[in-house]
């Protein structure tokens, strides 16, 4: 595109269109707006410098290494248990947003709700499995990918901290799939939860049947198991108190600690392989 | 002299002192809003069924094991000489519910076999102590009120107290 000094726009654009047809006046118009120029800061030229702009002017693919080494990404390496943990809490926050349009956390309700997402609500029924399923298996592919690290070693220094940071979200994971089971209010989440819960009474210090408790004046109505359920039994607070740390609590909680990890992977020296 | 070694030999000046206040203020909010966020996850009233409740007058229970309240409330009414007690029906090894076998006078759970004498003893299996007991006063009424709140524990030598049983 020549800029003539006595050109007109018209003249200008029926130029364009004679020189690169329809579709390429348009791309070149919209690739040269303000716009698209203030969204994206790169060419397309296939340069080195417009490779790595491309990567490090865009927030999620700055969340990715600019550069992986060729054999770190290798299956038999990886297995992609990270990456396919990953892709589970995506489509687990995508399913869970979609259900909580339908779901009501309340003892009257709940059961109610969940049957009719199941039987009534459309999609409802792949919507809800695709949820109940996707848990099952982020618990097992977060097992499987600890166990990957374990076996290729990529525990030791300098990634100790790393795995530790991946303890933590295991532990949320597990709490996330603790509190996703009371949701159905069924009997198998009601009784599941009353038992857990139940372990927290013998909590050190802390639960009313647990070492020091008693003697530090703890009771079923004022120890860490009242405050985990909000009441001295699993009823209409508890469901709350669960439906909030597993769709908002829980999450924020694993997604600071999610990136986090992902960034201490990059600064460890990559995804696997030696250092 | 350097500022550096100024601070040390005079070390509270005026900017250590809005140092110091300014970040004692800041430690001193969060710690009030994390305490306030701590006392928040207590509720002060809870919608729960009443630990106190009536279970009808003395009269109406003779010697021995009533089951009479064990589907509403899980206790045991025991009638034994001049002494009426409530003895909570939950197996001490982990909860389950034991079952009253009036052929052979005895408490047994079903989920490990743990049996209890009349009055709340282990005597086999698992359970690691007695049946627990509930407090049992007399209405102005005549009823017995069970407080259920208020546990008296064999082992420990409650048993005699007084709420721990009724004069009949």
């Amino acid at each position: 595109m020549i800029n003539k000094p006595n050109e007109n726009i018209f003249t200008k654009y029926r130029n364009m269109l004679k020189e690169k047809g329809l579709f390429g006046m348009f791309w070149d118009i919209t690739v040269n707006s303000q716009v698209w120029k203030s969204i994206f800061r790169h060419t397309f030229t296939d340069t080195p410098k417009n490779r790595v702009l491309k990567v490090i002017s865009n927030v999620f693919m700055h969340l990715h290494p600019a550069n992986v080494k060729r054999h770190a990404p290798q299956f038999k390496f990886t297995w992609c248990m990270g990456g396919i943990t990953f892709f589970l809490f995506l489509v687990l926050t995508l399913t869970g947003v979609l259900l909580m349009f339908y779901y009501r956390p309340t003892v009257h309700d709940a059961y109610w709700d969940m049957k009719d997402l199941e039987f009534q609500v459309p999609f409802g029924a792949i919507l809800r499995n695709l949820h109940r399923w996707g848990a099952h298996l982020m618990v097992i592919t977060v097992w499987f990918h600890m166990f990957r690290v374990f076996a290729t070693g990529s525990y030791k220094p300098p990634r100790e901290f790393n795995w530790c940071v991946g303890v933590v979200l295991l532990v949320l994971t597990l709490l996330l799939s603790f509190t996703g089971y009371l949701l159905t209010w069924d009997q198998l989440g009601f009784w599941a939860v009353t038992v857990g819960t139940n372990m927290a009474r013998a909590t050190p210090l802390l639960g009313h049947e647990g070492p020091f408790g008693e003697q530090l004046g703890m009771t079923a109505y004022n120890d860490i198991r009242f405050a985990l359920l909000g009441g001295s039994l699993v009823g209409g607070n508890a469901l709350l108190r669960a439906y909030v740390w597993h769709c908002i609590g829980i999450p924020l909680i694993a997604i600071i600690f999610m990136a986090v990890h992902f960034w201490r992977i990059r600064k460890d020296g990559g995804i696997s392989g030696p250092l | 002299m350097l500022e550096a070694t100024k601070d040390r030999e005079n070390p509270v000046n005026r900017r250590r002192l809005l140092y110091l206040l300014g970040w004692g203020f800041i430690g001193a909010f969060l710690t009030t809003v994390s305490g306030a966020t701590i006392r928040f996850f207590f509720p002060r009233t809870i919608f729960e069924p009443p630990t106190r409740y009536t279970i009808g007058y003395p009269f109406q229970y003779t010697s021995g094991v009533s089951e009479r309240f064990k589907k509403q409330f899980r206790i045991w009414i025991v009638s034994e000489g001049d002494r009426l007690y409530v003895i909570e029906a939950k197996c001490t090894h982990l909860g389950c519910t034991p079952n009253w076998l009036a052929a052979e006078g005895k408490f047994k759970c079903p989920c490990h076999g743990s049996g209890f004498t009349p009055d709340g003893l282990n005597i086999e299996g698992p359970a690691p102590r007695p049946l627990e007991r509930f407090k049992v006063v007399l209405g102005e009424d005549g009823q017995i009120i069970v407080d259920a709140g208020v546990r008296y524990r064999g082992e420990r030598g409650e048993w005699d107290k007084p709420g721990a049983f009724l004069k009949v």
